[in-house]
């Protein structure tokens, strides 16, 4: 007689920021949670590069599922960000008009931002919006405030969410592939990389793969990923006062535009492109573009051209042929497809798994008084651990990154499995030398700590 | 009562710290790797303390036999501390593993030497992933961790830093696949040029690197060459050269930077814009020898000595301008009549000409130049008369 409980009421696949959201909500909810992520870390997809804005969803279409769910997201973050210990940058964002034509256009997104909900928004003259922003260029010509954007720390967030999942008893499983799956009996026996496991719901979430995971399990998908790629500039730290707010361009259909704002960890950034491709592994940089980026930096901020270049990257967003999030239940074969998270995953992940939480309709009785980890503060809004005494003194120069920090994240349920998760756990060689001075000490730290080496010429 | 504060203890800030010591100047020495020595703790190989010592030596014996002098002529030296922020008047912060305090003295000398260029700042494209290194972490890994980063990487540039890096390799077992230049000549001096022959690595001029390839470890690279688009298989890039000082503290400071050299300005005794600061070493400029930066160190060191004792004239003196793009660095970048030293040139590509220092359309001083990019050029200091700028030009 086979046993009819399945080891866990719900397998979420991928443990990017959307999938870290979902194993909370659930595991909050009463339900037994594992998490099956295929890479060797947490984050290593779509939610790897972003540019770090918790929007409002002002400029989100009107009535769209992605609108509720940003500002569910956004209010969410707020009311718990402080129990976890995430940051929060009050900087405000204001949208910035360079051409008449532009001009033209800020009264309806103002007045689509007042219908979505975000009513404290202002307009704004040359002038005032110079007076706020002295290192503007002064050839912009008109634009809005929205207070309530905000920038946060990308992965502490996700971290944070997956963390507390966790700590309440959920199961994390990396290099956890899912290849395939059936159900029998109402419950879903999933073939992982790592092994078999048993599941009575399972929740895809696996982001630039969702359409994938779809075919694999339940055999063809209701949508098609493109990948539409993003590359930033991040300028030295040295830069950040030039923006107090996020600078935002008129948004077109397909995207936000170029962006340039502060980083919660003090840097400036310019970006994202939004560049289409098929490729769903590799976001590859190019010079021509970074330098285009940081042409266009300087057109907004003249004075940026004086500062160095700290660091460039690229993300993955992962968009489908429509601009709405593509979240189906299908709960008769305990199924939910959370796809299509494209460009706003990180402001919406909580309300996100709110939402798939009451499409779940399970009935588990919640956590009474779950356990709240406390995430290490790497932004420039609290104090850092530099700052306190014990902490073995610096290891990362450029981000003063203590070892105390590394030897952190080196540890516990969610320890680092390579450079890039140890990477965005401390901040290590993220800074202005990008690993001169740190490199040979963390390579030996790191010695046969890491599930993927630092370093590759050992002999095996 | 500490009279003197230097932060660094490298080749400059060890040698100004003997010296001081010695002339009876107690003086504290502040470095936040847990060894004193510097860049020289890494460089197994290379020459060191002809100048110093007389004699050649390994970097790391040479970084000890600094600090050991430094020792025994009387300063103190605290290791894994850092300083996090310089304010007026020589009031310094620093953090160490007993926690944060603040420090002042009378006189801060600042040593914090130079580091290469990463990937990132040169914009190459590609993926980030394992494997790329600057000369200094090679060197680092291999020297003092005894760890092999890769198997056969291609090494990015010829400046001497570059050689540094193809014997750092063979010392670990690493095959070199390329050495890669972007320019159409070797940047280091000649007899370098014979290295990567004698050791089979294949050197590529006018090739530039488009793109480095590979999601977790690099696998290739994308070359741009004078015969088109090519593609290396290789494991590893070494990103050699491209010295910037190492100068955060004083970007965020009260104290003025030169966009020119990426170092702090100076007057002809090292003395920063605020007159408590001093600055000798590879933080000046990249890139010196570890012999040069040894000797600047002695000569900063009798600067601050004579202002301890109010001897130094009041700051102020001539701007240094360069305006000619073939002319990357000067220093020191403000002149004053009568002081004694050599005005450091660098330039920005191959020059025939000749170089003129004028003030109020006067000519100061005139040379005939032939000299390549990255090569040591020193002139006497020009005698100013008055404050007015002084325009560095070229006539080719
Ligand atoms: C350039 C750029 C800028 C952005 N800026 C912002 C911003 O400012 N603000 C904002 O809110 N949002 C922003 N976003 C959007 C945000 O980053 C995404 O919406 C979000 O990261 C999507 O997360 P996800 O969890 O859905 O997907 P992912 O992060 O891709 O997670 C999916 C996970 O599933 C795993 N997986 C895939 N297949 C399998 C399988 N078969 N088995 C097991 N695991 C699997 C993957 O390895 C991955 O870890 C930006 C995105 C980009 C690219
Ligand atoms: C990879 C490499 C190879 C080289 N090979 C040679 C060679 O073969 N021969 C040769 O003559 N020269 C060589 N050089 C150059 C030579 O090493 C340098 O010229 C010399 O070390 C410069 O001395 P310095 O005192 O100016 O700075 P450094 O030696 O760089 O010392 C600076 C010190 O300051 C400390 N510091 C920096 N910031 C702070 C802070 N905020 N708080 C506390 N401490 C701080 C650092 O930890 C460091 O110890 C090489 C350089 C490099 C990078």
């Amino acid at each position: 007689m086979p046993d009819l409980l399945p080891n866990y009421d719900v397998a979420v696949i991928g443990a990017g920021v959307v999938g870290c959201a979902l194993a909370r909500a659930f595991t909050l909810a009463g339900a037994r949670v594992v998490v099956l992520e295929k890479a060797v870390d947490v984050l290593d997809g779509a939610s790897k590069g972003n540019s770090a804005i918790l929007h409002t969803g002002f400029d989100a279409p009107e009535g769209s599922l992605e609108l509720a769910c940003v500002r569910e997201g956004y209010r969410m973050y707020h009311e718990i960000r402080d129990r976890l210990g995430l940051p929060v940058i009050r900087s405000g964002a204001m949208v910035l008009a360079w051409t008449e034509e532009e001009v033209a256009s800020l009264p309806a997104l103002m007045a689509q931002a007042v219908a979505n909900g975000v009513t404290d928004v202002s307009p704004l003259s040359t002038a005032e919006a110079r007076a706020l922003e002295p290192a503007l260029s002064d050839r912009v010509l008109a634009g809005f405030r929205v207070p309530g954007e905000h920038l946060i720390d990308p992965w502490s967030a996700a971290h944070g969410y997956l963390l507390q999942a966790l700590d309440n008893g959920a199961i994390l499983m990396r290099q956890a592939e899912v290849l395939a799956g059936r159900r029998s009996q109402g419950i879903w026996h999933l073939a992982t990389t790592a092994g078999a496991v048993e599941a009575g719901l399972v929740i895809n979430a696996a982001g630039l793969w969702g359409d994938e995971v779809d075919r694999r399990l339940i055999g063809e998908s209701w949508f098609e990923i493109r990948p539409r790629k993003g590359q930033f500039v991040v300028f030295d730290k040295s830069a950040a006062a030039l923006a107090g707010h996020i600078l935002l361009p008129v948004p077109t259909k397909i995207t936000k535009g170029i962006v340039v704002c502060r980083t919660a960890f003090g840097n400036l950034l310019v970006g994202p492109t939004a560049e289409e491709q098929d490729d769903r592994e590799h976001a590859t940089l190019d010079t021509a573009t970074l330098q285009a980026l940081i042409r266009r930096g300087c057109e907004i901020l003249p004075a940026l051209a004086r500062h160095e270049v700290t660091a460039t990257y690229a993300g993955l967003r992962p968009a489908t042929e429509e601009k709405e999030y593509r979240i189906r239940d299908d709960l008769a074969e305990g199924y939910i497809c959370v796809g299509g998270i494209r460009s706003t995953g990180l402001s919406a992940a909580l309300g996100i798994a709110d939402h798939v939480l009451g499409l779940a309709k399970g009935n588990w009785t919640p956590l009474t008084d779950p356990v709240w980890p406390r995430m290490p503060n790497l932004s420039t809004e609290g104090p850092r651990d530099w700052q306190a005494p014990g902490h073995g003194g610096i290891l990362c120069h450029c981000e003063l990154v203590t070892r105390r920090e590394v030897e952190a994240a080196l540890t516990g349920p969610l320890t680092a499995g390579n450079m890039g998760g140890l990477k965005r756990r401390t901040r290590v060689t993220m800074g202005r030398c990008q690993g001169f001075y740190c490199s040979a000490e963390l390579a030996r730290i790191t010695e046969g700590r890491l599930a993927q080496p630092m370093l590759g010429g050992e002999d095996d | 009562m500490t009279e003197v504060i230097i932060i660094g203890a490298g080749p400059a800030g060890l040698s100004a710290a003997m010296s001081l010591a010695r002339g009876g100047v107690r003086t504290l020495v502040l470095d936040r790797e847990p060894e004193p020595g510097g860049i020289p703790r890494h460089c197994a190989h290379s020459p060191y303390g002809f100048r110093e010592f007389h004699r050649p030596m390994f970097g790391p014996a040479y970084a000890r036999r600094l600090a050991a002098e430094a020792l025994a002529a009387g300063a103190e030296i605290r290791t894994l501390t850092t300083v996090t922020a310089l304010h007026p008047g020589g009031r310094i912060e620093i953090t160490s593993p007993e926690g944060s305090e603040t420090l002042t003295a009378p006189a801060v000398l600042l040593a914090t030497g130079v580091r290469e260029t990463s990937r990132a700042a040169r914009l190459i494209g590609g993926e980030k992933q394992a494997g790329v290194l600057n000369t200094g972490a090679l060197q680092g890994i291999v020297h003092l961790n005894h760890q092999r980063p890769f198997r056969r990487p291609v090494i990015l540039g010829t400046e001497l830093v570059a050689f540094s890096a193809l014997l750092t390799c063979r010392e670990a077992g690493i095959k070199p696949v390329a050495m890669l230049e972007p320019g159409p000549r070797i940047t280091a001096r000649a007899p370098a040029g014979w290295l990567p022959w004698a050791l089979g690595v294949p050197l590529r001029l006018k090739t530039r690197i488009t793109q480095i390839l590979g999601r977790s470890r690099v696998e290739r690279i994308l070359v741009d060459t004078p015969d088109g688009p090519d593609e290396i298989e290789t494991d590893g890039v070494i990103i050699t050269g491209g010295f910037r000082p190492d100068a955060p503290l004083v970007r965020a400071s009260h104290m003025e930077l030169d966009p020119a050299s990426g170092g702090p300005v100076v007057d002809p005794w090292g003395r920063l814009t605020d007159p408590a600061y001093f600055a000798a070493g590879n933080l000046l400029r990249g890139v010196e020898t570890a012999g040069w930066c040894w000797a600047e160190g002695q000569h900063v060191a009798g600067a601050i000595h004579a202002a301890l004792k109010g001897q130094l004239p009041p700051p102020g003196g001539a701007r240094l301008r360069i305006a000619s793009d073939a002319v990357k660095l000067a220093l020191p970048q403000v002149i004053v009549a009568g002081a004694q030293g050599r005005l450091q040139l660098r330039l920005a590509r191959p020059v025939r000409g000749r170089l003129r220092l004028a003030q109020d359309g006067a000519t100061l001083l005139e040379r005939r130049i032939d000299s390549l990019p990255e090569r040591r050029i020193t002139l006497p200091l020009p005698q100013p008369r008055g404050t007015g700028d002084i325009l560095v030009t070229v006539e080719e």
